[in-house]
């Protein structure tokens, strides 16, 4: 079933049409051998500018086919997705949104501004413009001084903060991600959450963050989107209120609402124990 | 990666063409006229094949045999070397640029000289050529075989206290095996192609070689080009059979990929 | 294809070593083996080592900084050599181009189009299996019939021609491999970026493709030196090292160490050609990187 009644959540900023609006889509791909596999049934979710929302759940829960589906990587079987407005194909073509993939997918023979400028370079924007945002860019995740380095020089954290520059080169409003620091150390891991929870509040892009990791989708987001397997479907939708993204520090990982959401989330995930409350998607403070 | 195509498309796509292009070859020569000295067709060269197929099978023969032998001593002193450059490191390294420049220069050019030292009434100069063709990729893949051992099978054997040699039988022979195969492949094709240009080269008739080149000079181009047929059917054997050697002594491994 | 590891300086030492101990073990036998050569039956294993048949090393050498014919106030055999040697290489590198165009553009076909690919890729794989060189002798009669206006066909076109033919294949299997080759993410960024087929062929599969190419390009070379060579013997192409060879290895009997003059000449052919693909390697470092954390 989709979600609850009351656990829409707040969204941060009401400006403008939603950044995401996702109804009634289903995703079924067929097998040539043996039954079809419904990745996604049903599917309804609205993300509003700015907002910062994570899916979660076990393997084969159709998070990451969701988020093709929104990058138009692949298109829904039935219902329909809107970004901004507009068709998730349009969407691409105006370049709406930029991507982070799990493995960096830096371009080996381009130097680390040069694949920041990629997308750019790409829609024909200009050298000396190109050259200022990637600097800007560089800035903002802390890498000016590798801007000539080659990828194979990098640290994998390192490669990840590229990617994230780079997915924010044409200052999208919407931001796709799918467990960029899935293949990081959890120290590593640690840090650049901090690090683009800083970085969002100050491009002031929505996210669709797609993760393993229960902490790590309560430490970033507004809302956790809880989803099942078989067929994938949106099992909850749990608000995350911490405070503003800019007052999240490390602090925060120790607090005992962080603590109350993750248990929240948890329980979501595992199915609800029994005889406990129903506290669904009450704001948790 | 791509998913697999379906099997229609992989059997009928390239049949399709080879039987298009064979038609379009033989409406070119009616069409547009062309001399048999210039292109016979493909309906005329058929014809002259299997009138004359006892001819080809017999140049077939002296070539093929030729190949056969380069083959058979070039790939075991290909092997041997490959060991033992293995065992002994030094002699890879002081090897290595030879080698490297043996696989970039026609060793073919070295036939004329090869029948002035071993008699231009013997078939010994092509043999020679042929092996030394063979050698080359079947020494080169077989050394990388043989050291790409993969350091964990390295480590399971000294932690069972294996010896070198259970060592060697357990693991790095047996991993050396598909690459062997790789240079075999190639050694095939190579043999075919050396016996036959170095006909080219001179040596006693018999051969397709010194057929194609006997036809072409008395303007018989119909039968030339069977001989050349009977060339390429010749290579299509060798690597067949080589295929199937290979299938026979590793069938549980699906061919590797030449690199 | 250079390994790393021993540096350069040590290669061509070990190099010059490797040839200096071929050398003694050719003085060896000659000083040791039976004059009849090895013979089991009717075959001569091991070659006879008369002067005729096994010259001096030194005097091959020799040889070369004498005139080309023995009387008169000819070129030296080197200088002889030498030209023909670079006739021949050009010859083989418009062959090496038109073969690494074709081959390309070929692999960009059979990239863009799945069926495209289904129908080429077997014939291309079968080719490398037959010795399609057998057509040699037979070429040259289609370029006589060719003439466009002004432009009428040379014989050293069709010794081009052939060593394109065998310059090919290789290049367009290498280029297949590394057009095919990049990430499934890499693909899909681009996706995102919203580019059509040619910019992520230009941006993308072309330079993920060089890895591949660059092998693909060092055996087109061989290949066409070899074509280059067996052509010029069976169309008997003046000015080549191929004609050479044979003309000269038929004077063998009154002058043995003059066959090996342009074998040297051969030789320097093939490594002058691996060589450029060796620089052209060197040009295209840039993209050999891999994108494995350090």
């Amino acid at each position: 079933m989709s979600t609850a009644p009351s656990a829409q959540g707040q969204p941060i900023a009401s400006t403008g049409p939603a950044a995401v609006s996702v109804a009634g889509v289903s995703k079924v791909f067929a097998s040539r051998k043996g039954a079809d596999v419904t990745a996604l049934e049903a599917v309804d979710l609205t993300i509003a500018p700015g907002e910062f929302v994570s899916l979660i759940g076990p393997s084969g829960c159709g998070k990451s086919t969701l988020l093709r589906l929104i990058a138009d990587l692949d298109s829904p079987t039935s219902g329909s997705i809107e970004v901004f407005g507009k068709t998730a194909r349009q969407a691409r073509i105006d370049q709406a949104y930029g991507i982070a993939f799990q493995q960096a997918g830096l371009l080996p023979w381009r130097t680390v501004r040069s694949n920041i400028e990629l997308p750019l370079e790409l829609h024909r924007v200009g050298k000396p413009a190109r050259a200022a945002r990637s600097s800007e860019l560089l800035a903002l995740v802390g890498l000016s001084d590798f801007a000539d380095k080659y990828p194979d020089q990098l640290s994998g954290g390192m490669q990840q903060r590229v990617a994230i520059a780079r997915s924010l080169a044409e200052s999208p409003g919407l931001l796709l991600m799918d467990e960029p620091f899935g293949a990081l150390d959890e120290m590593t891991r640690e840090r650049m959450q901090t690090e683009l929870v800083r970085i969002c509040a100050e491009t002031g892009a929505a996210v669709v963050f797609v993760t393993h990791s229960i902490p790590e989708a309560v430490f970033l987001s507004n809302r956790v989107v809880v989803m099942s397997p078989r067929p994938g479907r949106i099992r909850d939708v749990i608000a995350v209120d911490l405070g503003r993204a800019e007052g999240r520090g490390e602090g925060l990982r120790e607090a005992d609402s962080f603590f109350e959401a993750v248990v929240a989330v948890r329980e979501s995930l595992h199915g609800e124990p029994a005889g406990a409350p129903a506290a669904r998607g009450v704001d948790q403070r | 990666m791509k998913q697999t195509a379906s099997l229609p498309r992989t059997i009928l796509a390239p049949v399709l063409l080879g039987v298009l292009a064979v038609a379009l070859w033989q409406l070119a020569v009616v069409v547009l006229e062309i001399k048999p000295f210039v292109l016979p067709s493909p309906v005329s060269i058929a014809t002259e094949f299997s009138s004359s197929v006892s001819s080809v099978w017999t140049a077939s023969l002296v070539t093929g045999a030729n190949a056969l032998i380069g083959l058979l001593i070039g790939a075991i002193v290909g092997i041997i070397a490959a060991i033992i450059a293995t065992v002994l490191p030094i002699t890879d390294e002081l090897s290595a640029p030879l080698v490297a420049a043996a696989s970039v220069i026609p060793i073919v050019a070295l036939a004329p000289v090869f029948y002035t030292m071993f008699g231009a009434d013997k078939e010994t100069a092509r043999q020679l050529v042929a092996a030394l063709a063979v050698f080359i990729p079947v020494y080169l893949n077989t050394l990388r075989g043989l050291r790409q051992a993969r350091p964990v099978h390295r480590d399971l054997m000294r932690a069972y206290g294996a010896s070198a040699w259970q060592a060697t039988r357990a693991v790095t022979l047996p991993g050396a095996v598909p690459f062997l195969f790789i240079g075999l492949r190639i050694a095939s094709s190579l043999a075919v192609i050396s016996a036959l240009i170095g006909e080219y080269f001179g040596g006693p008739i018999g051969g397709l070689g010194k057929s194609i080149t006997s036809a072409a000079a008395s303007s018989n181009y119909s039968l030339a080009y069977a001989y050349v047929l009977g060339a390429i059917l010749l290579g299509l054997v060798f690597y067949v059979v080589t295929l199937g050697v290979e299938k026979l002594v590793s069938p549980h491994r699906a061919s590797a990929s030449a690199p | 294809m250079t390994r790393t590891g021993s540096p350069l300086g040590r290669r061509v030492l070990f190099g010059v070593l490797g040839v200096v101990v071929l050398a003694a073990v050719w003085e060896l036998y000659k000083a040791l083996g039976p004059a009849t050569g090895v013979v089991l039956g009717d075959l001569t294993v091991l070659p006879r080592t008369s002067d005729l048949a096994m010259p001096h090393v030194w005097d091959m050498v020799a040889r070369l900084f004498r005139p080309v014919r023995s009387s008169g106030d000819d070129e030296m055999m080197w200088q002889a050599v030498l030209q023909a040697s670079f006739f021949s290489l050009g010859v083989a590198a418009v062959g090496w181009l038109v073969g690494v165009v074709v081959g390309m553009l070929l692999a960009i076909v059979m990239q863009r189009f799945r069926t495209a690919e289904s129908a080429l890729l077997p014939w291309i794989v079968l080719s490398q299996t037959v010795p399609l060189i057998a057509i040699a002798p037979l070429v040259k009669r289609w370029g006589s019939q060719i003439e466009i206006g002004s432009f009428s066909w040379e014989n050293w076109m069709s010794v081009a021609l052939i060593a394109s033919y065998l310059a090919f294949f290789p290049v367009s299997i290498g280029a297949l491999r590394g057009l095919e080759s990049p990430d499934v993410n890499h693909v899909e960024l681009m996706r995102t970026y919203s580019v059509g087929w040619w910019a992520t062929l230009i941006r993308l599969r072309l330079p993920a493709s060089v890895p591949y190419l660059l092998p693909a390009l060092r055996l087109a070379a061989a290949n066409a030196v070899i074509g280059t060579v067996v052509a010029e013997v069976s169309i008997g192409l003046r000015g080549g090292i191929g004609r050479m060879i044979v003309e000269y290895a038929a004077a063998a009997g009154g002058d043995p160490a003059k066959p090996w003059a342009p074998i040297f000449g051969a030789v320097v052919v093939g490594l002058l050609a691996a060589g450029v693909v060796a620089l052209i390697g060197l040009a295209l470092t840039r993209y050999r990187r891999g994108e494995t954390p350090a």
